[in-house]
């Protein structure tokens, strides 16, 4: 649509406005636009239309309404009377945790078996692409069916519990242990332990400052370990304890008290983790092989060793090769996180096109809410990488 | 501009059509030549494929009997099976006629919901399924239970409701489907399984150890399960309702799929066999079907009580009770208004 063509720039007169390349354009892209719209505008009143006519109620109000059902695994309280609404707040709270400790799992798996794939140790090597090769190739569901099957065949009824000391209890139910309970000396300890890492911050950044003045070094790392030790002691010592634990205690059929981890959430989270790290590993890989060998070899002939070139030349290298496709494994564990629904664990997509859509037979609404969560935490995290890849991309002077 | 303007008529063209496609259900049933019925994807006795693939069930049967009044043949039914939170969105969006679907009628579905109950194929009521090795005997004793469901069912909110009016603790795991549900209880994730009492009976049959497992005594809720349509249609839905009293019908007059053609044939029968039958009145013109629609349905698919025994009752491996379905004249829930 640019003048890139080589027709002369000045326009030739006489031309009739039908073939004038410009306004069939800009007509194009109006007469596009406005059939979009319609289109749209048909699909909704369409809903609508069919909507009323069944008699179906539409609209949010729903979430206001009591839900009266109960689920397995809610971070934040909720009791008979609790809304939808909350119930969408809590399946949210659970589709981001096991979407949260994918991530951190799969990043750290992911970079493990990038770099052993690359690894001068034959046999380290092929562990890793046998790992990657194994992984990626097999479907996620099956993952996680296999996960939650192997786990909850290998632990033991809750009769049977393995317990150590009475603290920890482990069966099919899960792991359970002691539960933290805040106590009124929560608050300062918190503090405390804020006020340490600022002041430890603050030591590093002057410490670094008066080395690049003076020359003068300065043990910043052990005054840092110090303050970030000795505070929170000191308020412990004095405000007392910020926390109590409640100790599980075998019931009739379940441990009772303490916190537990479902079963559901922990094969959930190991399938997600392992399928996507071997996508990571990948990029990994990708991206430390994209860095010229030059770079390795001229740190290696200036004395640095292997490790520390990989941790300051290859690696801030490879990252910028690397951040970019490293968001769509993101995006995609976090969506892939909604095949939970198939071994119970109550996600955003099992409560919300589940009961939520059954109960209240809000179809449009209760998708258009989950879509809306996906869409924006997709957004947010896609965000928050392009911001990093900013920060790592290379500067140009 | 070429491309353009074939877009354009070609979203024109797609309006059109999406506008017309409404005429009522039971012209389009008529003209696309079968019934899009949705079926439980596996529920023995009311909804589950046999060792050949092909649907059997009380449920399926109903949808048997909706073709047999449209067509002539039984067989003209096709089967989407559907979990039980897809259901109500299938029949919304009119993938399915007609959902025969151990499905429970409630208010809420009735009317706000956009369906319509039609009638009542079982009475039936939420139960509790446990190992025997638990040493529990009534569900008054699960406190602190974990139990496994199937997500999107009346099922998890009378589980609540029960629980809670009891002051008992449980834990509720949820599954999208009967089958992990199934599967969860008896790899003792779980220490009861819930589903309505029918379901119980059927899913006891097909565990590793039948014997092992009992079913408590309390019955929790009340379900009525049985067909339901969109709502708005109020042809397709008489077509449906009265095809499924036609087999009430049927039984109560004592006629069967063996005695169909010999009773037709008396010239002495009674006149309410008569009307049924279609041998005197118009009743099926009413319904917008042939005169011989409740004949066909018998013929083929049998009246209430044969395709209760054979499906769920003394005939089958299920074994249940005549129980609340029996006929009205027998002390049961059963009853069909007069057909006249």
């Amino acid at each position: 649509m640019t003048s890139s063509s080589s027709r002369p720039a000045a326009k030739p007169s006489g031309v009739r406005p039908w073939r004038d390349p410009q306004v069939i354009a800009i007509v194009s892209q109006i007469v596009l636009l406005a059939l979009v719209l319609g289109v749209g505008w048909y699909l909704f009143q369409n809903v609508q239309d069919n909507l009323r006519r069944q008699n179906v109620a539409t609209g949010f109000d729903f979430l206001d309404r009591s839900a009266s059902f109960d689920i397995v695994q809610n971070l934040i309280s909720y009791d008979s009377g609790s809304t939808y609404g909350r119930m969408f707040l809590i399946a949210v709270l659970n589709t981001l945790l096991v979407s949260a400790i994918g991530i951190v799992l799969a990043t750290l798996i992911g970079f493990i078996v990038g770099i052993a794939r690359l690894s001068n140790n034959w046999l380290v090597a092929k562990v890793a692409t046998v790992y990657v090769e194994v992984m990626r190739n097999v479907p996620l569901l099956l993952h996680i069916a296999f996960w939650y099957v192997s786990v909850l065949k290998a632990l033991p009824v809750v009769r049977d519990s393995i317990s150590i000391e009475n603290t920890f209890y482990l069966n099919q139910r899960g792991i359970t242990f002691p539960g933290p309970v805040l106590e009124s000396a929560f608050l300062p300890f918190i503090i405390a332990v804020v006020l340490a890492f600022v002041a430890a911050i603050a030591v590093r950044i002057w410490a670094h400052k008066r080395h690049m003045d003076t020359g003068r070094s300065f043990p910043a790392f052990w005054t840092a370990l110090g303050l970030i030790i000795g505070l929170p002691l000191l308020t412990y010592l004095f405000a007392g304890d910020p926390v109590s634990w409640e100790m599980p205690a075998k019931g009739t059929f379940n441990i009772a008290g303490g916190v537990t981890i479902i079963p559901e959430l922990a094969a959930l989270a190991i399938a997600l983790s392992l399928y996507t790290a071997s996508f990571i590993a990948e990029i990994v890989r990708a991206g430390i092989q994209s860095v010229g060998k030059g770079q390795s070899e001229a740190a290696h002939s200036l004395g640095i060793r292997h490790g520390t070139t990989l941790r300051l030349v290859v690696i801030p290298q490879a990252l910028r090769v690397i951040i970019p496709p490293l968001t769509s494994q993101y995006l995609n564990l976090l969506k892939n996180s909604s095949l939970g629904a198939a071994i119970g664990y109550p996600e955003l997509v099992a409560v919300m096109t589940g009961t939520v859509n059954s109960q209240t037979n809000q179809a449009v609404e209760a998708i258009a809410l989950a879509m809306a969560v996906y869409l924006t935490v997709s957004l947010l995290i896609s965000a928050g990488m392009n911001w990093y890849n900013a920060r790592k991309a290379l500067v140009e002077r | 501009m070429t491309k353009l303007s074939l877009l354009t008529i070609g979203a024109v063209l797609a309006v059109g059509t999406v506008t017309a496609a409404h005429a009522g259900t039971l012209d389009d049933v008529k003209k696309k030549g079968f019934v899009q019925c949705g079926v439980s994807p596996a529920l023995a006795g009311f909804a589950a494929p046999d060792d050949k693939g092909v649907y059997k069930g009380i449920d399926v049967d109903v949808c048997h009997a909706v073709a047999a009044a449209i067509f002539g043949d039984a067989e003209k039914v096709k089967f989407t099976p559907l979990t039980a939170k897809e259901r109500f969105t299938a029949l919304q969006s009119g993938e399915v006629d007609l959902l025969s679907r151990n499905t429970t009628w409630t208010l809420a579905r009735d009317s706000s919901q956009g369906f319509d109950f039609v009638g009542v194929t079982y009475y039936d009521g939420q139960g509790l399924l446990v190992k025997k090795s638990l040493g529990v005997d009534s569900a008054k004793k699960l406190d602190g239970a974990t139990v496994c469901t199937e997500t999107g069912t009346t099922t998890e909110l009378n589980l609540a409701d029960y629980f809670r009016t009891n002051n008992l603790k449980y834990t509720v795991v949820a599954f999208g489907s009967n089958n992990e549900a199934v599967a969860a209880f008896e790899s003792g994730r779980c220490d009861a399984y819930t589903t309505d009492a029918s379901g119980l009976y059927a899913t006891r049959i097909k565990l590793a150890d039948p014997a092992g497992a009992i079913v408590l005594p309390e019955i929790i809720s009340k379900e009525p399960l049985g067909p339901a349509v969109r709502h708005g249609d109020n042809q397709w839905g008489d077509v449906v309702r009265w095809s499924l009293y036609a087999m009430v019908e049927a039984e109560e007059y004592g006629v069967t799929k063996a005695n169909v053609d010999e009773i037709k044939a008396k010239a002495d029968a009674n006149p309410e066999i008569k009307r049924l039958l279609g041998v005197e009145g118009e009743l099926g013109k009413g319904l917008g079907l042939d005169n011989a629609w409740a004949y066909n349905i018998i013929k083929q698919v049998g009246n209430y009580g044969e395709i209760f025994d054979s499906n769920v009752g003394a005939g089958s491996p299920l074994g249940i009770a005549r129980g609340l379905n029996a006929l009205w004249t027998q002390g049961g829930l059963q009853y069909a208004p007069p057909f006249r």
